[in-house]
C-alpha cells in the first residue's frame, strides 16, 4: 500500500515549525532588524507547524475511516 | 560580494534536518514508498485535489524561482504572462481539451506516442532532443547552485560547479529519487513557507506596491522607457521599442502564449502523468484546471520579489563577471530580509529544489540514452547487465555534459533566457507535430519526421543568423532582448514544423484508420460523465479560473 503523503509530510513541517518557531522565542530581538522589526521565524515557524499537525490530523483521519470501514 | 552571507547554527540545523529527514525517512519506509512508475500504475484512485497538488509541484521547482526573480528584475511585471497568458490559459486548455484524450489513450510518454502514432525514426529523433534538454536543465540548475555555494561559502565559481556536480552524483547514488513524488510535494510547500514571508517583508520594505511602482518608475525612465514600464503589464506592448522585454502583443501572444506555453504543458509527460494517477476521467480533467488556481498565484511568490530587488538593491548588486546579471535576485533579497532561521528555511528550499530538479534531470538522461538511443539502435543484443553498467555510465557522462552545459549558462544574465531558449528549440516544433500527430488523421510517418527535424533546424538558422541589441549589429535582424528573440525563434519553429509535416503528409501514404485507433482524437472514445455539482464540472471550472485570470490581467494592465 503507498503510504499516506500526509504522515511523512506532517512529520517534517511539524518537527520544521516547532524548531523555527522555538528558535523565534529565544532568539534575541536585534536580529530581526532586517525583517522590519518582525519577529518572522515565530510566524512562520507557527504557521507551519499547524501546518504539519493538520496534515497529520488529516492523515489520521482518513486511516481511521478507512479502518471503519473495512 | 561572495561570502557576505553568514549561516549560523539554527540555519544548518534547518538544512540538515531536512536533508536527514529526506534521506533517512525515505530510506527507512522505502517498503512503502513506491517509485513513481508504481505509484502512476498503481490503479486511477487518487482524489483531484492531490493529484493537482502533484501537478504543480512536478512542474515547479527552483529553476522557476530563480529564474523568475531573475525575469521579474530585467524585464518587470511583463514576466507575470509566463502566468497570465501562457501556463495557466495552457493548463485550462490541457484540463478540457487533451485530458479526455490522454486518458484514455495507449500513450504514457511522448517517445512511446511518438513511436506508436508515426515511427521509430521521429521517436529517435524526439529522443536525441530530449536528451539534449535533460543536460541543459541540470547543467542550469548546476551553474546556479554553484552561484549559491559562491554567495554563501565565498567559494570560486569553477569549484563551486564541480561541487555541484560532485553532491548531484552522492545524492543520485544514495537514491535520492527513490520516492520523488513525495519530495516534489513536500519541496512545493516548503517554496510556498521559504517565500511567501518574503513577499510580505519585500512589499512592506519598498512601501508597498505604490513604493514599488515610484521606485520603478525611476528605473524605467533611466532606461529610457515610460514610467510604468516595469510596472504595467500589457499597456506598453504596442511597439517592441516601447518595453523591457522588446517584444509586440502578437510575439507574446503568439509565442509565449500560443506555442511554448501550450506546446510545453500538452508534451510534458512528466507533468501529464500526475494526472494520469487520477481516479477518473472526471478528476484527471480537473486536476490541471484546480492546479492552475495556485499557479495563477506564483507571479506574487517568484516574480514580484524580483520587482522589488529592482527597487531596493543597489545597482552593484546585479554585477557578476563583469556584466549585468540578475540570477542571485532572489538569494539576496533573501540575505536582505531574513534572520537566521527563516534564512535556512528559504535556502532549504533552494537547495532542495535544485538537488532534486538536477538529480531528476540526469537520470532522464540516463533513461533516455539507455534505453531509447542505445539499445534500440546501437546494441540491441545485450544483457540487463549490459545495460545496467551503460546506464551507470550514462548517469557519469550526463553529470559532465551537465558542467558543460553550466559554463554555457555562464554567459546568460538570466537563466531563464537560456531555459525558453532552450524550450523553443525542443518544444516549439514538438508541439506542431503533437498537434497535427492528434487531430489530423492524414499526418504520416514521414511527415512528423520532416517537419520535426525541420522545426528544429528553423529555429537553429533563425538562432544564428539574429542577434540581440548592440552584439547583434551586422545580423538579418537584431532583438531587443534575448527573450523577445526565444519568443520569434519558438513561433518559427513551430510554423515550418507545421507546414513541412502538412506538405510531406500529403504526398506520403497514410495509415488505415483502424491502426490509429486510440491515437488520434476522432479516432478515441470519449467518456461522459453527466449529472456532476457545478464544483466538479470541468468547463465551468475553467471558465471561472480562466474570468480570474482575464480580471488580473485587466487590473495589473
Amino acid at each position: 500500500m503507498l503510504l499516506d503523503l500526509r504522515f511523512p509530510m506532517g512529520l517534517l513541517f511539524s518537527v520544521l515549525g516547532a524548531l523555527l518557531a522555538g528558535y523565534g522565542v529565544i532568539s534575541d530581538p536585534t536580529v530581526y532588524q532586517a525583517s522590519l522589526g518582525i519577529n518572522v521565524n515565530l510566524w512562520a515557524g507557527l504557521a507551519m507547524l499547524l501546518f504539519g499537525i493538520a496534515m497529520l490530523a488529516g492523515g489520521w483521519k482518513a486511516m481511521a475511516g478507512g479502518r471503519s470501514k473495512k | 560580494m561572495p561570502g557576505d552571507m553568514s549561516l549560523h547554527s539554527i540555519d544548518y540545523s534547518i538544512i540538515a534536518l531536512y536533508f536527514v529527514f529526506v534521506l533517512g525517512i525515505g530510506w527507512a519506509l522505502k517498503r512503502f514508498m513506491k517509485t513513481s512508475l508504481d505509484f502512476f500504475e498503481s490503479g486511477r484512485s487518487l482524489p483531484a485535489w492531490i493529484t493537482a497538488l502533484a501537478f504543480i509541484s512536478a512542474n515547479l521547482g527552483a529553476q522557476e524561482v530563480i529564474g523568475m526573480a531573475a525575469s521579474g528584475a530585467k524585464y518587470g511585471i511583463m514576466t507575470a504572462h509566463f502566468y497570465w497568458v501562457g501556463a495557466i490559459p495552457a493548463m485550462i486548455f490541457v484540463g478540457v481539451f487533451m485530458m479526455p484524450f490522454y486518458y484514455g489513450s495507449k500513450a504514457h510518454s511522448v517517445p512511446e506516442y511518438l513511436r506508436l502514432r508515426f515511427d521509430e525514426k521521429t521517436r529517435a529523433l524526439n529522443a536525441l532532443s530530449f536528451a539534449v534538454m535533460t543536460v541543459f536543465s541540470s547543467g542550469i540548475s548546476m551553474y546556479v547552485m554553484g552561484r549559491l555555494f559562491q554567495l554563501l561559502l565565498g567559494w570560486d565559481i569553477n569549484v563551486s560547479i564541480i561541487v555541484s556536480a560532485v553532491v548531484v552524483l552522492v545524492y543520485i547514488l544514495l537514491g535520492g529519487l527513490t520516492s520523488s513524488i513525495y519530495n516534489e510535494v513536500v519541496q512545493f510547500f516548503l517554496i510556498v513557507f521559504g517565500f511567501v514571508p518574503l513577499v510580505f517583508l519585500g512589499v512592506m520594505g519598498a512601501g508597498g506596491w505604490s513604493g514599488i511602482q515610484s521606485r520603478l518608475a525611476t528605473v524605467a525612465t533611466e532606461a529610457g522607457f515610460a514610467p510604468g514600464a516595469w510596472t504595467e503589464s500589457w499597456r506598453h506592448m504596442g511597439t517592441a521599442s516601447a518595453n523591457p522585454m522588446g517584444i509586440e502583443w502578437f510575439g507574446m501572444v503568439a509565442g509565449l502564449g500560443f506555442v511554448m506555453s501550450f506546446g510545453y504543458w500538452c508534451t510534458d509527460f512528466l507533468v501529464i502523468q500526475r494526472a494520469m494517477a487520477a481516479r477518473s476521467m472526471n478528476a484527471a480533467q480537473r486536476t490541471p484546471i484546480l492546479a492552475a488556481i495556485p499557479k495563477l498565484m506564483m507571479p506574487f511568490i517568484v516574480i514580484l520579489p524580483g520587482m522589488v530587488a529592482l527597487a531596493v538593491l543597489p545597482a552593484a548588486a546585479f554585477q557578476f563577471n563583469g556584466h549585468t546579471d540578475y540570477n542571485m535576485v532572489m538569494p539576496l533579497m533573501l540575505q536582505k530580509f531574513y534572520p537566521s532561521g527563516l534564512l535556512g528555511l528559504g535556502l532549504t528550499a533552494l537547495l532542495a529544489s535544485f538537488m532534486s530538479g538536477m538529480a531528476g534531470n540526469v537520470t532522464a538522461f540516463n533513461t533516455v540514452w539507455t534505453y531509447d538511443i542505445y539499445k534500440p539502435y546501437l546494441k540491441s543484443d545485450g544483457d540487463d547487465a549490459h545495460y545496467m553498467k551503460i546506464g551507470r555510465q550514462a548517469t557519469v557522462f550526463g553529470t559532465i555534459l551537465s558542467v558543460a552545459t553550466a559554463y554555457v549558462a555562464m554567459n546568460f544574465g538570466n537563466i531563464n533566457d537560456l531555459l525558453q531558449l532552450v524550450f523553443s528549440f525542443i518544444n516549439a516544433p514538438l508541439f506542431a507535430t503533437f498537434l497535427l500527430g492528434m487531430f489530423w488523421a492524414r499526418s504520416t510517418a514521414n511527415g512528423a519526421f520532416w517537419g520535426l527535424l525541420g522545426g528544429i533546424l528553423a529555429c537553429a538558422a533563425h538562432y544564428l543568423l539574429t542577434g540581440v541589441g548592440a552584439a547583434g549589429a551586422g545580423t538579418l535582424h537584431a532583438y531587443p532582448s534575448d527573450m523577445a528573440r526565444n519568443f520569434w525563434g519558438a513561433i518559427y519553429s513551430w510554423t515550418t514544423c507545421f507546414v513541412v509535416t502538412i506538405g510531406v503528409s500529403l504526398v506520403t501514404k497514410p495509415r488505415a484508420a483502424a491502426e490509429l485507433k486510440g491515437l488520434v482524437y476522432s479516432m478515441t472514445p470519449k467518456i461522459r460523465e453527466e449529472g456532476l455539482a457545478w464544483y466538479k464540472r470541468p468547463a465551468l471550472l475553467a471558465v471561472l479560473v480562466g474570468a480570474v485570470t482575464l480580471a488580473i490581467n485587466i487590473y495589473f494592465w
